[in-house]
């Protein structure tokens, strides 16, 4: 790897859930109209149709990720979405794959907490194989054994390797920390035990209980109009069962106080805090995501930024962020730094978040945080297959097809008393959960 | 080509976007007639020219400017790329070119103490920089409007920059705390910074990017400033401007701005110690209680797109592709589907450099194969390669899916101005990018062979990555083992 780019970071949030969906739906509402497509047999999907490029990209999810792994088959949903490119019809494994790869098209499945999610890539010359191959793997993947085995063993690889990264180590102490029996704190690559334990059988079942008509969301950009699509939709979708049979979920808030410290020899301490945070549903949402933005977002002009980058030096990179999952809110901050200066880099932190409960921002702050989250709003997406990912998003948290449009206005409306409203909410009184992971000794928890 | 997403060598499953997507980019109004498109789903190659609509100009001062219109959003995206990097650093300061480009956030004489980023904050813009072995640049993503600031803004930090011990003392700390986050925290980066060392041995590209601990330890304001006032001058920068902008704007607005930032030095020609050929096998391997999977990978160092002779660098390019570069190559097909050996195995070529570039194989194997195993296997895979080339057939695939990747990516107005600022400080032209369909067109299966057989026939260097010996079962619990703390 030749060319090393060396960044400096946006402030990162922690990237605790891996695929965690942004909220912040930036779109220049200038150039963008939302269509809603219906198919002929009811199936409908959100369409924003522009022909500059001749591609089109279409992403789709469906209600219950890793969540609705049965207890003792953790990691079952991973080895589903690894499967399910794997074949279908008569196409086996590799003819599946070439075949993609002679139409330059590509097709994938992930999965996070929440929601099982695909996508496809298309040029518009290719459209109509690509939705075959499309149709093929979502109503006749084949899960040949010997697939299986290479995908389950590829996944056993990664847990093992997860046994011995550190990010990864604090990661799942942390969600344990913070989700304790609610199933948030699973694991959702599952375990050598759990991943050994799947059958194709349960990859079948799994599938036929998440991937129904009933909760399937479509996001489709490119060079497509809506009479086109409709009928298209169908092809594709309409083989999926109606109903599918998910397990439900509570709603769950995290748990805050705990104090967590993992011994490795490594040479950085890595710090993750963790407290209750809001649900996308909350009419303080924004309210919150403002403030964040102040706290520890994504510029260089963060209070975390400034406090432990800027000033004394303590981490490459420092931030926060919200995680508004379906059955929770999460706020959370991470930094890395020298081993004996990691209680310091804590206690910098937790100040910061005592400063924002008790003083809040400055008026000038909070029209500051607001200039740049409004002036970013057409920066945001500059590729069709984020858009595409971004009208998933949309659907699913429900915030209606005019967001786009309403979004600033609702960032412009945050003022002051709300930021300190929901600073207090969130902050006062209210200890973090803190997972630290070092050298023994000195990652004192203070 | 061109290559500037940086190559995930660790994904386990090399997919066609992993080195379709370090190619060139044809533009948003390239005329690409999918109508006429062959049987294959394919694309008239013969249509597609990168960015037609670009216009290219240089400045009195010597800064070279490229505008790329792209009209699809009231966006901006201004590129400043100077023509250094770490392979242009002071004999015992690695790492200075990067440490610059850390400070160079800290403020000028016109605009102090961070006011640029301040701005860019308080205009919703985004911002970055970043360094690599030959060049330098910093960018901003701005609604157009606000294109006017950025350009004073820039050329103002071109020769206006301010430094205090105040500013740079906390800086390096965090220069320090990213070599540890992204070098030391991680065996798989160690062990290609180690690989890089020995392959390098007199070539600067030996030297890792961020620097060595006790070098970036030395860095301090005076290192810094000498390297500004060294390097940074209009004769050495490539302006990119790409998005909803007028190319007559643009170069009247150049010339407003940076047209009245003096030639500040001549850094001159851009002569690096020669690697010599070394005689020999150099192998290393790096054990590490936390390397959960073992990994191989070998180098060969190739020609770069600057450097190579006629098609050579397409060649390497299309030879990549075919023996490593996406589920049907000919190393995952062997040793993953059909042999069943290993979890992953690849290969990359990298050919945006201003000297000589890197081609490389590796591979991850399953429990139960040993490295070595894994390493035979991948070099018979290459003898079959050297031996009879690659068939018709590959070569259509590859030819077809690395333009077909092209246009997908035309989609980021960010990728293209990144792919011409990369070309344009490594030695390629303009017109270098804007024909490169064409030329990856005129590959044959004889120019692959022997591309092939003049570079992979050299002694690579072999990194192995390794877990602990005997990670029996009590060895391995106690490296794993975390010890956990509840207060």
């Amino acid at each position: 790897m030749q060319l090393v780019t060396i960044m400096r970071p946006s402030a990162a949030g922690t990237a605790l859930f891996a695929t965690l969906l942004t909220f912040l739906s930036f779109l220049p509402a200038q150039a963008v109209t939302i269509e809603r497509v219906i198919s002929p047999g009811g199936i409908e999907a959100w369409l924003v149709a522009d022909d500059t490029v001749p591609l089109i990209a279409m992403n789709f999810s469906f209600d219950g990720g890793t969540v609705q792994d049965p207890d003792g088959k953790e990691g079952l949903t991973r080895l589903l979405t690894a499967s399910l490119d794997e074949g279908a019809g008569e196409l086996t494994s590799a003819e599946y794959k070439a075949r993609l790869e002679e139409l330059a098209v590509s097709i994938g499945f992930s999965a996070d907490r929440d929601h099982l999610y695909g996508s496809l890539r298309t040029l518009t010359a290719t459209r109509d194989d690509a939705f075959a191959l499309l149709r093929l793997a979502l109503t006749e993947p084949r899960f040949d054994e010997t697939d299986m085995e290479r995908n389950r063993a590829r996944l056993i690889a990664g847990v093992r390797r997860q046994e011995q990264d550190p990010n990864a180590l604090a990661g799942r102490a942390f969600v344990e920390a913070l989700f304790g029996d609610h199933p948030y704190a699973r694991r959702s690559g599952g375990t050598e035990d759990s991943l050994n334990a799947l059958s194709t059988d349960d990859i079948r079942a799994q599938m036929g209980r998440v991937m129904s008509k009933d909760s399937l969301v479509i996001g489709v950009v490119g060079a497509i109009d809506a009479d086109t699509l409709a009928p298209l939709l169908d092809d594709i979708f309409g083989g999926l069962p109606a109903t599918g049979d998910l397990t439900p979920v509570d709603d769950f808030e995290p748990v805050s106080g705990e104090r967590i410290s993992l011994s490795l020899e490594i040479p950085q301490t890595s710090i993750l805090l963790g407290l209750p945070g809001l649900k996308r549903t909350d009419p303080d949402y924004q309210a919150a995501f403002v403030m964040n933005h102040i706290l520890g977002g994504g510029s260089f002009t963060s209070w975390l930024y400034k406090e432990v980058r800027e000033k004394r030096g303590l981490s490459y990179s420092v931030g926060t962020s919200l995680g508004p999952y379906e059955h929770a809110g999460l706020l959370s901050g991470s930094a890395a730094t020298r081993p004996d200066r990691a209680g310091q880099t804590v206690e910098i932190m937790l100040a910061q978040l005592e400063r924002m409960a008790t003083d809040g921002p400055t008026l000038e702050e909070l029209n500051g945080a607001k200039r740049f989250l409004t002036g970013s709003y057409a920066l945001r997406f500059d590729t069709s297959g984020k858009i595409a990912s971004q009208l998933v998003a949309l659907k699913n948290a429900g915030l209606g097809i005019d967001y786009f449009d309403r979004r600033n206005a609702e960032i412009e409306a945050v003022t002051l008393k709300d930021v300190t409203r929901v600073a207090q909410r969130l902050l006062k009184d209210v200890a973090p959960t803190i997972v630290t992971i070092g050298p023994s000794g000195e990652t004192a928890t203070q | 080509m061109f290559s500037l997403v940086p190559f995930r060598k660790s994904a386990l499953r090399p997919t066609v976007a992993l080195t379709l997507f370090g190619l060139a980019v044809a533009t948003v109004s390239a005329p690409i007639t999918v109508a006429d498109a062959q049987a294959r789903g394919g694309l008239d190659v013969s249509q597609i020219t990168i960015a037609p609509n670009l216009s290219h100009f240089t400045l009195e001062n010597g800064l070279e400017v490229v505008v790329i219109p792209d009209r699809r959003a009231p966006v901006a995206t201004h590129m400043l790329w100077y023509k250094v990097g770490s392979a242009d650093e002071p004999e015992g300061q690695s790492g200075v070119a990067h440490f610059l480009e850390h400070l160079m956030f800290k403020g000028t004489s016109t605009h102090p103490n961070g006011a640029f980023s301040k701005l860019i904050a308080d205009i919703g813009g985004r911002e970055n920089a970043f360094t690599s072995l030959d060049y330098t640049a910093y960018f901003q993503r701005v609604g157009k409007e606000h294109l006017p600031a950025m350009m004073e803004m820039e050329a103002d930090r071109m020769h206006n920059l301010v430094l205090t011990d105040e500013v740079v003392a906390p800086e390096r700390d965090v220069v320090l705390e990213e070599r540890r986050s992204r070098v030391d925290a991680n065996p798989g980066s160690r062990l290609r910074e180690a690989m890089d060392a020995i392959m390098f041995v007199n070539h600067p590209y030996g030297s890792p990017v961020i620097g060595w601990e006790s070098e970036i330890k030395a860095l301090n304001k005076d290192a810094a400033l000498a390297f500004y006032d060294r390097f940074y001058t209009p004769n050495n920068a490539v302006l990119i401007v790409a998005g909803d902008v007028e190319p007559d704007e643009v170069r009247r607005l150049a010339e407003n701005t940076y047209g009245k930032v003096p030639r500040r030095a001549e850094p001159g020609a851009r002569l690096r110690p020669a690697e010599p050929p070394l005689q020999g096998t150099r192998r290393i391997e790096l054990e590490d209680p936390r390397v959960r999977q073992e990994r191989f990978s070998q180098v060969w160092i190739v020609p770069s797109s600057s450097n190579a002779e006629s098609v050579t660098s397409e060649a390497l390019d299309v030879l990549s592709y075919v023996l490593g570069g996406s589920s049907s190559s000919r190393l995952y097909t062997a040793l993953v589907l059909d042999r069943e050996i290993a979890l992953s195995a690849g290969s990359y070529y990298q050919a945006t450099a201003l000297d000589d570039s890197r081609f490389a194989v590796f591979g991850s194997p399953k429990p139960g194969t040993a490295l070595p195993e894994l390493e035979q296997a991948i070099a018979r895979v290459i003898d079959v390669l050297l031996a009879d080339g690659i068939s018709e057939d590959e070569l259509a695939r590859a030819k077809h899916a690395m333009v077909a990747d092209a246009v997908y990516a035309q989609d980021s107005q960010t990728s293209l101005a990144r792919i011409f600022g990369a070309a344009l400080t490594t030695g390629s032209t303009v017109e270098d990018v804007q024909s490169w369909p064409q030329r990856i067109q005129m590959v044959t299966v004889e120019d692959v062979k022997q591309a092939a057989r003049a570079y992979l026939t050299k002694e690579p260097v072999i990194g192995y990555l390794k877990m602990p010996k005997q990670p029996g079962p009590e060895a391995n619990d106690a490296s794993a083992q975390t010890t956990e703390e509840r207060s």
